[in-house]
């Protein structure tokens, strides 16, 4: 165990920014037990999004499903420079954060399967799923960006030093409600971080053929901006740091781009190669995949052997197939349960069903 | 996702025997729902109802058999064969769209007439009304009728009321929004919705819902003919379901009619979309299992609606059910 080397320092890509004097630093400093943290993290949400589309092709998985696989980097990324404290916002595509944001695998594919032991009870769903100080899974394009800026608000209000990441994709960057949100932060000074997450397609709609500029870390304008190579997880952690002291020293908002891939189409309906090549996706998997990355980066640094990471691997498999068992045996909820919480009630609210005479109850 | 009827009873003319129908457990009606909640909770089905394709007719020339997307794509093809100044836009449209509505019309009427937008609900509506009162024949594709809500207020404050504020000087008639509609089994909260009811109290808009590719495709046309800013909503469960025999040609359906589709002399139900196919079914159950002879009519148009044709009706068959798709 000692043989291994504890601290090493990596050179990273260097952030193009806007409206900054500087970057972040272009070394991170890297600890054995940090990078073991961040590998087993990211293979986490890897082989989770994995037995997620194994379900769904089982139809075990119903209904709508929006697979983080290549992107791993950026949730893992973001949590290491983040305090648990500290408030996110996402898009549909939130299985990576609920995890990094503290939701297990059980509770994350027990929702997925729309069952009670389920984050949110079952009722909500893969594009609905929720933690302390991670409001979600949004299915709205663009819509959880305003409610990020009012969470910060929430935060500057209250002085309690933390900061809300409001995160959304390269296809949402052209909803008018953004740019809203940008002026709000911006003229408030609210300690918001707009993170774009950039795979290149919204949908199958290429940037190139949906924004006049695709220069995300520099649409807000007056909103200074870094571009980071969403693919290293050190990158990602390096900015978000920058971007979280940035924000904690009252400087208001930043954005981050952070430039990543997803294997999988938009959703489980998408084989996602009609708008791109099978050799596109393949290259980026060979070259830049980020949980291989780290990999090498750990191995050639003498910081973990093959066989720690073998048995790490080993360990997430059997957690992963743990979690589906689970997820495929737990009972949906019961049917009293479908109407509660629509209101916040007092007393309880009837509600039609689907004929006259079978009525539903809500309460909350 | 059956039928979700609520029950008027007003007319002391009604010769129905209905007191058990209420009562729940006694009545067969409830019985036959019953089982058929328990046998589609087994089966999970999508929903309960069977496509009832109308007769097919020659009133309007040659037919071919199309399903609801294909009717949709022939209307635009004609669409943009004869009028020079129609443009097709919204996301995803140009390779076809995600429910195929657009499919080759850009190969065919090329890329200025058919092309994408960004993702930018309120901007495309915007840019709608704005190519519209410009003259163009603006037909504008909102992806899910779950999205139309940051295009709201353009509807609303903008579409409806241009011509109003500007003493006729100005207007958008020229302006077709179409979306797809209605619950689909696995559409949940944003994939489902009917959100009609939002905009059929807006004076200076129209909204119409088909129950059918023949009718989708005159009542589409007529839409983008009318000369008032028109909503088409599309019930995609029938995208691919509901097949028929429909016109080649163009042809118009008129608006603010509804259709009698089967006469009755008890109770008058009116609906329109998918739950006219619901609706045929429980009318002839009803006839079958407890004697009551029912109307069934098709809104067609939601607004404005056809008042006259409702209110003729049910002074016949006094007991009126409205239903609609949940």
């Amino acid at each position: 165990l000692s043989d291994f080397t504890p601290q090493a320092t990596f050179d990273i890509k260097k952030c193009d920014v806007h409206r900054l004097e500087a970057g972040p630093p272009v070394k991170a400093e890297l600890t054995r037990e940090q990078g073991l943290q961040y590998y087993r993290t990211m293979q986490m949400v890897r082989r989770m999004e994995l037995k997620a589309d194994q379900l769904y092709k089982q139809k075990i998985i119903r209904g709508f499903c929006h697979l983080y696989d290549g992107q791993e980097a950026c949730a893992a990324g973001i949590e290491a420079a983040i305090n648990p404290s500290d408030h996110l916002i996402t898009a549909y595509r939130a299985h990576g954060y609920t995890y990094t944001r503290g939701v297990s695998v059980r509770e994350i594919l027990a929702e997925l399967t729309g069952r009670i032991g389920g984050v949110a009870k079952g009722k909500g769903g893969s594009m609905h799923m929720y933690a302390p100080h991670f409001y979600g899974g949004n299915g709205i394009v663009g819509a959880q960006v305003p409610l990020g800026a009012g969470i910060a608000l929430a935060c500057q209000y209250q002085g309690n030093n933390q900061i809300c990441v409001a995160l959304y994709g390269d296809g949402a960057a052209n909803q008018g409600q953004l740019f809203e949100s940008f002026n709000m932060a911006a003229l408030w000074k609210l300690p918001c971080v707009f993170i774009c997450e950039n795979n290149k397609y919204g949908m199958g709609t290429s940037v190139e053929r949906a924004s006049a500029s695709t220069d995300y870390y520099k649409r807000g304008d007056f909103i200074p901006g870094l571009r980071v190579d969403g693919m290293d997880v050190l990158c990602v952690r390096e900015a978000a740091r920058f971007a979280a002291d940035h924000c904690r020293a009252g400087k208001g908002p930043i954005i981050m781009e952070l430039q990543t891939y997803r294997y999988h189409g938009h959703s489980m309906s998408d084989p996602g190669v009609s708008y791109r090549t099978r050799e596109e996706i393949q290259e980026v998997r060979s070259k830049s995949d980020p949980i291989s990355l780290l990999k090498e980066r750990l191995l050639s640094n003498n910081m973990a052997s093959v066989e720690e990471l073998k048995e790490i691997d080993i360990q997430i498999r059997k957690e992963v197939e743990e979690a589906a068992q689970f997820a495929t045996s737990d009972p949906e909820p019961p049917l009293e349960e479908l109407c509660n919480h629509i209101f916040s009630n007092n007393p309880p609210l009837e509600v039609r069903g689907t004929n006259p005479w079978s009525k539903l109850k809500s309460i909350s | 996702m059956a039928a979700a009827a609520r029950l008027f009873i007003r007319g002391a003319h009604s010769t129905l025997a209905i007191s058990g129908v209420g009562t729940g457990k006694q009545s067969s009606l409830f019985k036959l729902s019953a089982g058929c909640s328990s046998r589609l909770k087994a089966q999970r089905h999508v929903a309960h109802f069977t496509f009832q394709p109308d007769p097919p007719t020659t009133e309007y020339g040659a037919t071919q058999k199309m399903n609801l997307f294909q009717s949709i794509t022939s209307a635009l093809d004609n669409t943009l064969a004869s009028d020079p100044t129609a443009v097709i836009f919204g996301e995803d449209v140009a390779f076809g769209g995600v429910f195929r509505c657009t499919v080759g019309l850009r190969d065919k009427y090329g890329k200025d007439r058919v092309f994408n937008t960004p993702l930018c609900e309120q901007g495309i509506v915007g840019f709608g009304i704005g190519a519209a009162t410009a003259g163009a024949t603006a037909i504008a594709e909102i992806q899910f009728a779950d999205y139309i809500f940051p295009a709201f207020d353009q509807i609303v404050n903008e579409a409806a009321k241009y011509r109003y504020r500007s003493g006729n000087l100005f207007d958008c008639g020229n302006l077709t929004i179409r979306a797809p509609w209605g619950c689909v089994g696995h559409g949940s909260l944003y994939h489902s919705q009917s959100p009609e009811a939002y905009f059929v109290h807006c004076p200076g808009i129209k909204v119409v819902i088909p129950r059918s590719p023949l009718q989708a495709k005159g009542l589409l046309l007529s839409c983008i003919a009318d000369n008032n800013p028109c909503l088409f909503f599309e019930p995609k469960i029938l995208y691919r379901a509901a097949v028929e025999q429909v016109p080649v040609d163009s042809y118009t359906i008129p608006l603010s009619q509804a259709e009698v589709l089967q006469e009755g002399s008890d109770l008058t139900l009116v609906a329109w979309g998918t739950q006219i196919h619901v609706l045929k079914e429980v009318a002839n159950m009803a006839q079958e299992k407890l004697g009551v002879s029912c109307e069934v009519i098709d809104l067609r148009t939601i607004l404005p609606w056809d008042t006259e044709t409702v209110c003729k009706v049910t002074a016949a068959a006094p007991a009126v059910t409205s239903a609609t798709v949940v």
